[in-house]
Protein backbone atom coordinates (compact mmCIF):
# COMPACT_ATOMS: atom_id res chain seq x y z
CA UNK A 1 0.00 0.00 0.00
CA UNK A 2 1.26 3.45 -0.85
CA UNK A 3 1.71 6.15 2.02
CA UNK A 4 -1.22 8.23 1.21
CA UNK A 5 -3.71 5.17 1.45
CA UNK A 6 -2.22 4.21 4.56
CA UNK A 7 -2.17 7.69 6.32
CA UNK A 8 -5.80 8.38 5.06
CA UNK A 9 -7.38 4.93 5.78
CA UNK A 10 -5.91 5.18 9.56
CA UNK A 11 -6.91 8.19 9.59
CA UNK A 12 -10.52 7.85 9.16
CA UNK A 13 -10.93 4.74 11.02
CA UNK A 14 -9.07 6.48 14.05
CA UNK A 15 -11.67 9.77 13.33
CA UNK A 16 -14.65 7.09 12.59
CA UNK A 17 -14.11 5.90 16.23
CA UNK A 18 -13.97 9.19 17.22
CA UNK A 19 -17.16 10.64 15.99
CA UNK A 20 -19.45 7.26 16.76
CA UNK A 21 -18.45 7.27 20.40
CA UNK A 22 -20.14 9.52 22.67
CA UNK A 23 -17.57 8.47 25.48
CA UNK A 24 -14.88 10.38 23.45
CA UNK A 25 -16.01 13.04 21.83
CA UNK A 26 -18.15 14.70 24.22
CA UNK A 27 -15.49 15.27 26.80
CA UNK A 28 -13.29 16.39 23.78
CA UNK A 29 -15.86 19.17 23.26
CA UNK A 30 -16.99 20.11 26.62
CA UNK A 31 -13.15 20.18 28.38
CA UNK A 32 -12.38 23.18 25.89
CA UNK A 33 -15.43 24.76 26.30
CA UNK A 34 -15.68 24.56 30.08
CA UNK A 35 -12.45 26.17 30.90
CA UNK A 36 -12.99 29.14 28.47
CA UNK A 37 -15.95 29.66 30.53
CA UNK A 38 -14.42 29.19 33.56
CA UNK A 39 -11.17 31.21 33.10
CA UNK A 40 -13.06 33.90 30.59
CA UNK A 41 -16.25 34.56 33.07
CA UNK A 42 -14.60 33.84 36.34
CA UNK A 43 -11.36 35.72 36.09
CA UNK A 44 -12.03 38.50 33.69
CA UNK A 45 -11.60 41.00 36.35
CA UNK A 46 -7.78 40.27 36.82
CA UNK A 47 -7.20 42.09 33.58
CA UNK A 48 -8.04 45.44 35.32
CA UNK A 49 -4.84 44.49 37.49
CA UNK A 50 -2.02 47.33 37.64
CA UNK A 51 0.41 46.25 34.54
CA UNK A 52 -2.55 44.03 32.71
CA UNK A 53 -2.02 45.55 29.30
CA UNK A 54 -4.04 43.82 26.49
CA UNK A 55 -5.94 45.91 23.94
CA UNK A 56 -8.60 42.85 22.90
CA UNK A 57 -9.67 42.08 26.16
CA UNK A 58 -9.83 39.10 28.54
CA UNK A 59 -12.01 36.68 26.96
CA UNK A 60 -9.34 36.80 23.60
CA UNK A 61 -6.82 36.31 26.21
CA UNK A 62 -7.87 33.33 27.31
CA UNK A 63 -9.55 31.94 23.93
CA UNK A 64 -6.02 31.61 22.58
CA UNK A 65 -4.73 29.76 25.56
CA UNK A 66 -8.05 27.31 25.64
CA UNK A 67 -7.27 27.18 22.14
CA UNK A 68 -4.15 26.17 22.36
CA UNK A 69 -4.53 23.58 24.59
CA UNK A 70 -7.48 22.27 22.96
CA UNK A 71 -5.08 21.89 20.21
CA UNK A 72 -2.26 19.91 22.70
CA UNK A 73 -4.91 17.59 24.55
CA UNK A 74 -6.54 16.74 20.58
CA UNK A 75 -3.05 15.56 19.75
CA UNK A 76 -2.70 13.93 23.51
CA UNK A 77 -5.89 11.91 23.08
CA UNK A 78 -5.02 10.58 19.89
CA UNK A 79 -1.77 8.99 21.19
CA UNK A 80 -4.53 7.49 23.88
CA UNK A 81 -6.15 5.93 21.00
CA UNK A 82 -2.39 5.04 19.45
CA UNK A 83 -1.72 3.48 22.72
CA UNK A 84 -4.97 1.02 22.92
CA UNK A 85 -4.69 -0.07 19.31
CA UNK A 86 -1.59 -1.28 20.01
CA UNK A 87 -2.43 -2.70 23.61
CA UNK A 88 -5.46 -4.64 21.53
CA UNK A 89 -3.13 -6.15 18.68
CA UNK A 90 -4.69 -3.83 16.38
CA UNK A 91 -1.09 -1.80 15.52
CA UNK A 92 0.76 -5.04 15.18
CA UNK A 93 -1.63 -5.76 12.34
CA UNK A 94 -1.04 -2.04 10.89
CA UNK A 95 2.43 -2.64 10.92
CA UNK A 96 1.80 -5.98 8.73
CA UNK A 97 -0.12 -4.39 6.51
CA UNK A 98 1.81 -1.50 6.23
CA UNK A 99 5.22 -1.02 4.37
CA UNK A 100 5.89 2.40 4.89
CA UNK A 101 5.44 2.46 8.82
CA UNK A 102 6.08 5.96 8.96
CA UNK A 103 2.29 6.29 7.21
CA UNK A 104 0.56 4.78 10.36
CA UNK A 105 1.80 8.14 12.23
CA UNK A 106 1.05 10.20 9.83
CA UNK A 107 -3.08 8.67 10.03
CA UNK A 108 -2.99 9.66 13.63
CA UNK A 109 -1.43 12.53 13.30
CA UNK A 110 -4.45 13.40 10.38
CA UNK A 111 -6.49 12.21 12.54
CA UNK A 112 -5.74 14.79 15.40
CA UNK A 113 -5.85 17.25 13.29
CA UNK A 114 -9.46 17.13 11.74
CA UNK A 115 -10.97 16.54 15.42
CA UNK A 116 -8.67 19.51 16.43
CA UNK A 117 -10.13 21.86 13.57
CA UNK A 118 -13.54 20.44 14.81
CA UNK A 119 -13.24 21.83 17.94
CA UNK A 120 -11.98 24.92 17.14
CA UNK A 121 -14.40 25.35 15.27
CA UNK A 122 -16.99 25.54 17.88
CA UNK A 123 -14.77 27.11 20.28
CA UNK A 124 -14.75 30.01 17.88
CA UNK A 125 -18.31 30.40 17.57
CA UNK A 126 -19.19 30.41 20.90
CA UNK A 127 -15.90 32.94 21.63
CA UNK A 128 -17.69 35.45 19.32
CA UNK A 129 -20.88 34.51 19.92
CA UNK A 130 -20.14 35.57 23.63
CA UNK A 131 -18.54 39.11 22.86
CA UNK A 132 -14.75 38.08 22.01
CA UNK A 133 -13.04 41.24 20.10
CA UNK A 134 -10.94 40.38 17.17
CA UNK A 135 -8.55 42.77 16.18
CA UNK A 136 -6.21 40.73 13.59
CA UNK A 137 -6.70 40.43 10.15
CA UNK A 138 -6.88 37.15 8.19
CA UNK A 139 -3.54 37.00 7.90
CA UNK A 140 -2.84 37.14 11.42
CA UNK A 141 -5.88 34.49 12.22
CA UNK A 142 -4.29 32.39 9.99
CA UNK A 143 -1.05 32.79 11.81
CA UNK A 144 -2.66 31.73 15.13
CA UNK A 145 -4.58 28.69 13.67
CA UNK A 146 -1.26 27.50 12.33
CA UNK A 147 0.18 28.12 15.14
CA UNK A 148 -2.26 25.67 17.01
CA UNK A 149 -1.77 23.65 14.29
CA UNK A 150 1.61 22.52 15.07
CA UNK A 151 1.06 22.35 18.95
CA UNK A 152 -1.38 19.92 17.67
CA UNK A 153 1.15 18.44 15.52
CA UNK A 154 3.71 18.34 18.98
CA UNK A 155 1.72 17.14 21.09
CA UNK A 156 0.37 13.99 18.83
CA UNK A 157 4.35 13.30 18.31
CA UNK A 158 5.07 13.24 22.18
CA UNK A 159 2.37 10.86 22.47
CA UNK A 160 2.64 8.85 19.93
CA UNK A 161 6.31 8.48 20.99
CA UNK A 162 5.16 7.48 24.14
CA UNK A 163 2.18 4.90 22.95
CA UNK A 164 4.79 3.37 20.62
CA UNK A 165 7.58 2.71 22.95
CA UNK A 166 4.98 1.27 25.80
CA UNK A 167 2.15 -0.23 23.33
CA UNK A 168 -0.23 0.28 26.01
CA UNK A 169 -2.78 2.67 27.78
CA UNK A 170 -1.26 2.49 31.11
CA UNK A 171 0.91 4.82 29.63
CA UNK A 172 -1.61 7.78 29.20
CA UNK A 173 -0.62 9.81 32.35
CA UNK A 174 3.03 9.77 30.92
CA UNK A 175 1.53 11.59 28.03
CA UNK A 176 -1.08 13.99 29.50
CA UNK A 177 1.04 14.99 32.55
CA UNK A 178 4.47 16.78 30.85
CA UNK A 179 1.69 18.37 28.40
CA UNK A 180 -0.05 19.76 30.90
CA UNK A 181 2.59 20.97 33.13
CA UNK A 182 4.13 22.76 29.82
CA UNK A 183 0.68 24.42 29.46
CA UNK A 184 0.28 25.61 32.75
CA UNK A 185 3.77 27.21 33.32
CA UNK A 186 2.86 29.45 30.79
CA UNK A 187 1.38 32.60 31.19
CA UNK A 188 -2.20 31.15 31.51
CA UNK A 189 -4.07 34.23 33.44
CA UNK A 190 -1.94 36.94 33.34
CA UNK A 191 1.10 38.22 30.83
CA UNK A 192 4.00 37.07 32.11
CA UNK A 193 5.13 40.12 33.23
CA UNK A 194 2.66 40.18 35.41
CA UNK A 195 3.71 36.23 37.08
CA UNK A 196 5.59 35.91 40.09
CA UNK A 197 8.06 33.39 41.78
CA UNK A 198 9.10 30.33 40.49
CA UNK A 199 6.08 30.16 37.70
CA UNK A 200 7.70 33.33 36.31
CA UNK A 201 11.22 31.86 36.14
CA UNK A 202 9.99 28.56 34.99
CA UNK A 203 7.53 30.65 32.11
CA UNK A 204 10.20 32.72 30.78
CA UNK A 205 12.60 29.48 29.51
CA UNK A 206 9.42 27.78 28.42
CA UNK A 207 9.23 27.62 24.96
CA UNK A 208 5.15 27.11 25.25
CA UNK A 209 5.25 31.21 26.49
CA UNK A 210 6.69 32.58 22.92
CA UNK A 211 3.77 30.57 21.32
CA UNK A 212 1.08 31.67 23.25
CA UNK A 213 2.01 35.21 23.61
CA UNK A 214 2.47 35.50 19.95
CA UNK A 215 -1.06 33.99 19.62
CA UNK A 216 -2.74 36.51 21.73
CA UNK A 217 -0.52 38.93 19.82
CA UNK A 218 -2.21 37.76 16.63
CA UNK A 219 -5.71 38.02 17.74
CA UNK A 220 -5.57 41.15 19.15
CA UNK A 221 -3.99 42.77 15.68
CA UNK A 222 -0.41 42.90 16.74
CA UNK A 223 1.66 40.17 16.05
CA UNK A 224 4.53 41.46 14.29
CA UNK A 225 7.25 39.34 15.29
CA UNK A 226 5.84 36.03 14.68
CA UNK A 227 10.00 34.33 14.21
CA UNK A 228 10.25 33.73 17.88
CA UNK A 229 6.87 31.37 18.17
CA UNK A 230 6.80 29.95 14.95
CA UNK A 231 10.20 29.18 15.42
CA UNK A 232 10.09 27.26 18.70
CA UNK A 233 6.78 26.03 17.78
CA UNK A 234 8.33 24.21 15.13
CA UNK A 235 11.40 23.29 16.78
CA UNK A 236 9.24 21.49 19.15
CA UNK A 237 7.72 19.64 16.47
CA UNK A 238 10.54 18.35 14.59
CA UNK A 239 12.50 17.26 17.87
CA UNK A 240 8.97 15.23 18.79
CA UNK A 241 8.40 14.17 15.29
CA UNK A 242 12.02 12.19 15.67
CA UNK A 243 11.00 11.13 19.37
CA UNK A 244 8.29 9.69 17.60
CA UNK A 245 9.72 8.20 14.60
CA UNK A 246 12.25 6.23 17.51
CA UNK A 247 9.41 4.90 19.21
CA UNK A 248 8.13 3.64 15.93
CA UNK A 249 11.54 1.67 15.60
CA UNK A 250 11.22 0.74 19.37
CA UNK A 251 7.82 -1.11 18.03
CA UNK A 252 9.30 -2.40 14.92
CA UNK A 253 11.61 -4.18 17.22
CA UNK A 254 9.65 -5.11 19.59
CA UNK A 255 7.41 -7.05 16.61
CA UNK A 256 4.30 -4.21 17.41
CA UNK B 1 -22.71 -1.04 66.16
CA UNK B 2 -19.81 0.22 67.49
CA UNK B 3 -18.07 -3.00 66.91
CA UNK B 4 -19.09 -2.80 63.58
CA UNK B 5 -17.76 0.45 62.57
CA UNK B 6 -14.62 -0.17 64.46
CA UNK B 7 -13.71 -3.41 61.92
CA UNK B 8 -14.88 -2.01 58.63
CA UNK B 9 -13.11 1.34 59.43
CA UNK B 10 -9.81 -0.41 60.55
CA UNK B 11 -10.30 -2.40 57.07
CA UNK B 12 -10.61 0.71 55.12
CA UNK B 13 -8.03 3.03 56.77
CA UNK B 14 -5.79 0.32 56.21
CA UNK B 15 -6.37 -0.59 52.51
CA UNK B 16 -6.77 3.53 51.66
CA UNK B 17 -2.95 4.13 53.34
CA UNK B 18 -1.33 0.98 51.77
CA UNK B 19 -2.31 2.41 48.03
CA UNK B 20 0.23 4.89 47.45
CA UNK B 21 -1.91 5.52 44.21
CA UNK B 22 -4.88 7.09 46.69
CA UNK B 23 -2.26 8.70 48.38
CA UNK B 24 0.60 10.45 46.53
CA UNK B 25 -2.27 11.90 44.03
CA UNK B 26 -3.98 13.84 46.87
CA UNK B 27 -1.29 15.79 47.97
CA UNK B 28 0.78 16.52 45.11
CA UNK B 29 -1.57 17.05 42.70
CA UNK B 30 -3.62 20.04 45.23
CA UNK B 31 -0.32 21.45 46.22
CA UNK B 32 1.22 21.54 42.33
CA UNK B 33 -2.07 23.99 41.38
CA UNK B 34 -1.96 25.71 44.60
CA UNK B 35 1.79 26.79 43.44
CA UNK B 36 1.29 27.52 39.64
CA UNK B 37 -1.91 29.58 40.79
CA UNK B 38 0.00 31.68 43.30
CA UNK B 39 2.57 32.28 40.96
CA UNK B 40 0.26 32.89 37.98
CA UNK B 41 -2.64 34.93 40.04
CA UNK B 42 -0.27 36.91 42.20
CA UNK B 43 -1.31 40.17 40.41
CA UNK B 44 -5.09 39.96 41.25
CA UNK B 45 -4.05 40.70 44.49
CA UNK B 46 -3.29 44.02 43.56
CA UNK B 47 -6.86 44.79 42.54
CA UNK B 48 -9.35 47.04 44.38
CA UNK B 49 -10.79 45.23 47.38
CA UNK B 50 -8.64 41.77 47.43
CA UNK B 51 -8.61 40.91 50.79
CA UNK B 52 -5.35 39.82 51.29
CA UNK B 53 -1.98 40.80 49.29
CA UNK B 54 -1.20 37.49 49.05
CA UNK B 55 -2.60 34.78 46.83
CA UNK B 56 -1.28 32.07 47.88
CA UNK B 57 -3.36 32.72 51.75
CA UNK B 58 -6.21 33.47 49.13
CA UNK B 59 -6.18 29.98 47.58
CA UNK B 60 -5.32 28.03 49.89
CA UNK B 61 -8.47 26.88 50.73
CA UNK B 62 -8.91 25.36 47.58
CA UNK B 63 -6.40 22.76 48.42
CA UNK B 64 -9.36 21.17 50.88
CA UNK B 65 -11.57 20.80 48.68
CA UNK B 66 -9.57 19.21 45.71
CA UNK B 67 -8.98 16.90 48.81
CA UNK B 68 -12.64 16.55 49.05
CA UNK B 69 -12.47 15.32 45.49
CA UNK B 70 -10.40 12.77 45.72
CA UNK B 71 -12.45 11.36 48.75
CA UNK B 72 -15.15 10.94 46.21
CA UNK B 73 -13.09 8.95 43.82
CA UNK B 74 -10.98 7.14 46.24
CA UNK B 75 -14.40 6.19 49.01
CA UNK B 76 -16.31 5.39 46.00
CA UNK B 77 -13.78 3.41 43.75
CA UNK B 78 -12.85 1.46 47.33
CA UNK B 79 -16.37 0.24 47.64
CA UNK B 80 -17.00 -0.57 43.91
CA UNK B 81 -14.48 -2.66 43.64
CA UNK B 82 -16.22 -4.47 47.22
CA UNK B 83 -19.37 -4.70 45.42
CA UNK B 84 -17.60 -6.03 41.64
CA UNK B 85 -15.32 -8.32 43.89
CA UNK B 86 -18.32 -10.14 45.96
CA UNK B 87 -17.27 -8.58 49.12
CA UNK B 88 -20.37 -6.82 49.94
CA UNK B 89 -22.42 -9.82 48.98
CA UNK B 90 -20.85 -11.32 51.74
CA UNK B 91 -21.41 -8.89 54.20
CA UNK B 92 -24.82 -8.67 53.31
CA UNK B 93 -24.79 -12.68 54.84
CA UNK B 94 -23.82 -10.96 58.26
CA UNK B 95 -26.09 -8.83 60.79
CA UNK B 96 -24.23 -5.68 59.99
CA UNK B 97 -26.40 -2.30 59.79
CA UNK B 98 -26.41 -0.23 56.46
CA UNK B 99 -25.44 2.75 58.23
CA UNK B 100 -22.35 1.22 59.95
CA UNK B 101 -21.31 -0.33 56.39
CA UNK B 102 -21.41 3.05 54.60
CA UNK B 103 -19.94 4.96 57.97
CA UNK B 104 -16.98 2.39 58.31
CA UNK B 105 -16.17 2.50 54.51
CA UNK B 106 -15.72 6.00 54.70
CA UNK B 107 -13.32 5.57 57.85
CA UNK B 108 -10.35 5.44 54.98
CA UNK B 109 -10.71 8.57 53.65
CA UNK B 110 -11.99 10.38 56.33
CA UNK B 111 -8.00 9.36 57.56
CA UNK B 112 -6.73 10.29 54.30
CA UNK B 113 -8.45 13.77 54.18
CA UNK B 114 -6.99 14.56 57.93
CA UNK B 115 -3.27 13.53 57.23
CA UNK B 116 -3.99 15.70 53.52
CA UNK B 117 -5.14 19.02 55.64
CA UNK B 118 -2.50 18.83 58.10
CA UNK B 119 -0.13 18.55 55.34
CA UNK B 120 -1.43 21.52 53.61
CA UNK B 121 -1.50 23.59 56.58
CA UNK B 122 1.77 22.98 57.27
CA UNK B 123 3.44 23.56 53.83
CA UNK B 124 1.08 26.71 53.62
CA UNK B 125 2.40 27.48 56.47
CA UNK B 126 6.19 27.02 55.41
CA UNK B 127 5.35 28.95 52.18
CA UNK B 128 4.54 31.98 53.88
CA UNK B 129 1.34 32.17 53.86
CA UNK B 130 -0.44 33.78 57.01
CA UNK B 131 -3.29 31.73 58.76
CA UNK B 132 -5.27 34.81 61.18
CA UNK B 133 -7.52 32.34 63.24
CA UNK B 134 -4.51 30.93 65.58
CA UNK B 135 -4.26 27.42 66.68
CA UNK B 136 -7.65 26.94 67.71
CA UNK B 137 -7.89 27.99 64.34
CA UNK B 138 -6.21 25.44 63.06
CA UNK B 139 -8.36 22.82 65.08
CA UNK B 140 -11.23 24.58 63.43
CA UNK B 141 -9.46 23.90 59.91
CA UNK B 142 -8.68 20.55 60.81
CA UNK B 143 -12.79 19.37 61.99
CA UNK B 144 -13.69 21.59 58.65
CA UNK B 145 -11.65 19.07 56.59
CA UNK B 146 -12.76 16.48 58.22
CA UNK B 147 -16.48 17.40 57.47
CA UNK B 148 -15.98 18.13 54.21
CA UNK B 149 -14.33 14.96 53.61
CA UNK B 150 -16.95 13.10 55.02
CA UNK B 151 -19.69 15.08 53.21
CA UNK B 152 -17.83 14.53 49.37
CA UNK B 153 -16.98 10.60 50.50
CA UNK B 154 -20.64 10.12 51.26
CA UNK B 155 -21.02 11.07 47.35
CA UNK B 156 -18.68 8.59 46.25
CA UNK B 157 -20.70 6.07 48.40
CA UNK B 158 -23.74 6.62 46.74
CA UNK B 159 -22.14 6.89 43.28
CA UNK B 160 -20.32 3.52 44.54
CA UNK B 161 -23.86 1.85 45.39
CA UNK B 162 -25.86 3.87 42.71
CA UNK B 163 -23.81 2.42 39.65
CA UNK B 164 -21.43 -0.44 41.53
CA UNK B 165 -18.87 0.26 38.86
CA UNK B 166 -14.96 1.97 39.93
CA UNK B 167 -15.01 3.27 36.20
CA UNK B 168 -18.24 5.21 36.65
CA UNK B 169 -17.31 6.38 39.72
CA UNK B 170 -13.99 8.00 38.32
CA UNK B 171 -15.97 9.80 35.70
CA UNK B 172 -17.42 11.88 38.52
CA UNK B 173 -13.86 13.38 38.83
CA UNK B 174 -14.54 16.30 35.50
CA UNK B 175 -17.96 17.10 37.05
CA UNK B 176 -16.61 17.55 40.30
CA UNK B 177 -14.26 20.04 38.79
CA UNK B 178 -17.16 21.65 37.23
CA UNK B 179 -18.52 22.24 40.84
CA UNK B 180 -15.05 23.51 42.36
CA UNK B 181 -14.37 25.95 38.75
CA UNK B 182 -17.60 27.54 38.70
CA UNK B 183 -17.10 28.73 42.29
CA UNK B 184 -15.37 31.76 44.15
CA UNK B 185 -12.15 29.78 44.02
CA UNK B 186 -10.05 31.93 42.10
CA UNK B 187 -11.56 35.32 43.01
CA UNK B 188 -13.57 36.54 45.80
CA UNK B 189 -17.21 36.82 44.51
CA UNK B 190 -17.92 40.12 44.89
CA UNK B 191 -14.82 41.11 42.68
CA UNK B 192 -16.10 38.49 40.02
CA UNK B 193 -16.91 40.74 36.75
CA UNK B 194 -19.55 38.47 34.88
CA UNK B 195 -23.21 38.80 36.75
CA UNK B 196 -23.81 35.03 35.23
CA UNK B 197 -20.27 33.79 37.01
CA UNK B 198 -21.41 35.33 40.00
CA UNK B 199 -24.49 33.96 40.47
CA UNK B 200 -23.76 30.19 39.75
CA UNK B 201 -20.90 31.18 42.61
CA UNK B 202 -23.27 32.39 44.94
CA UNK B 203 -25.58 29.45 43.98
CA UNK B 204 -22.87 26.73 44.54
CA UNK B 205 -22.58 25.12 47.57
CA UNK B 206 -18.73 24.57 47.12
CA UNK B 207 -18.21 28.21 47.42
CA UNK B 208 -19.57 28.74 50.66
CA UNK B 209 -16.87 25.52 51.33
CA UNK B 210 -14.10 27.25 50.06
CA UNK B 211 -14.87 30.81 51.76
CA UNK B 212 -15.27 29.18 55.48
CA UNK B 213 -11.36 27.59 55.24
CA UNK B 214 -10.42 30.86 53.50
CA UNK B 215 -11.68 33.10 56.40
CA UNK B 216 -9.53 31.45 58.95
CA UNK B 217 -6.80 31.58 56.70
CA UNK B 218 -7.15 35.72 56.05
CA UNK B 219 -10.13 36.95 59.11
CA UNK B 220 -9.41 34.57 61.75
CA UNK B 221 -13.00 34.10 63.04
CA UNK B 222 -15.86 35.00 60.72
CA UNK B 223 -18.62 33.51 62.74
CA UNK B 224 -20.93 33.81 59.58
CA UNK B 225 -18.70 32.42 56.79
CA UNK B 226 -17.77 29.00 59.41
CA UNK B 227 -21.23 28.61 59.70
CA UNK B 228 -22.04 28.51 56.11
CA UNK B 229 -19.19 26.34 55.49
CA UNK B 230 -20.14 24.00 58.48
CA UNK B 231 -23.84 24.05 57.23
CA UNK B 232 -23.14 23.11 54.09
CA UNK B 233 -20.90 20.24 54.17
CA UNK B 234 -23.46 18.68 56.98
CA UNK B 235 -26.14 19.05 54.44
CA UNK B 236 -24.14 17.64 51.84
CA UNK B 237 -23.14 14.80 54.17
CA UNK B 238 -26.79 13.81 55.64
CA UNK B 239 -28.19 13.96 51.74
CA UNK B 240 -25.68 11.80 50.41
CA UNK B 241 -25.53 9.42 53.50
CA UNK B 242 -29.50 8.68 53.20
CA UNK B 243 -28.87 8.88 49.69
CA UNK B 244 -26.14 5.83 50.32
CA UNK B 245 -27.87 4.23 52.75
CA UNK B 246 -31.00 3.75 50.43
CA UNK B 247 -28.72 2.72 47.74
CA UNK B 248 -27.37 0.21 49.79
CA UNK B 249 -31.07 -1.41 51.11
CA UNK B 250 -31.88 -1.32 47.10
CA UNK B 251 -28.31 -3.13 46.05
CA UNK B 252 -29.00 -5.57 49.12
CA UNK B 253 -32.51 -6.75 47.90
CA UNK B 254 -31.43 -6.99 44.45
CA UNK B 255 -28.37 -9.44 45.69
Amino acid sequence: MRFRSVTLGIAWRTLHNFFRNPTLIVPALLFPLFFFTAFAGGLSRVSEAPGFDYAAGYTAFQFVFVLLQASAFGGVFTGFGMARDFESGFGRRMMLAAPGRTAIIAGYALSALVRAVFIWVLLTAIALATGMQVGGDAVDLVGLYALAAIVNFAAMMWAAGIALRFRSLQAGPLMQTPTFLILFTAPVYVPVDLLSGWVEAVARVNPVTAIIEEGRELIAGGGADALPAFGAAAALAVLLAGWALLGLRRAEAAGG
Amino acid sequence: MGTQVAELARRSIKRTLRQPAQVVPTITFPLFLLAINAGGLDAATNLPGFPTDSYLTFALAVTFIQSGIFAVLNGGADLARDIETGFLDRLALTPMSGLALVAGQLAGVIALGLINALVYLLVGLAAGAGFAAGLSGALVLLALAVLITFAFGCIGVFAAFKFGDGEAVQGLFPVLFVFLFLSSMALPRPLIEQDWFRTIATLNPVSYLIEGIRSLYIDGFDGEALALAFGNAAVIAVIFLLLAVTGLRGRLVRT
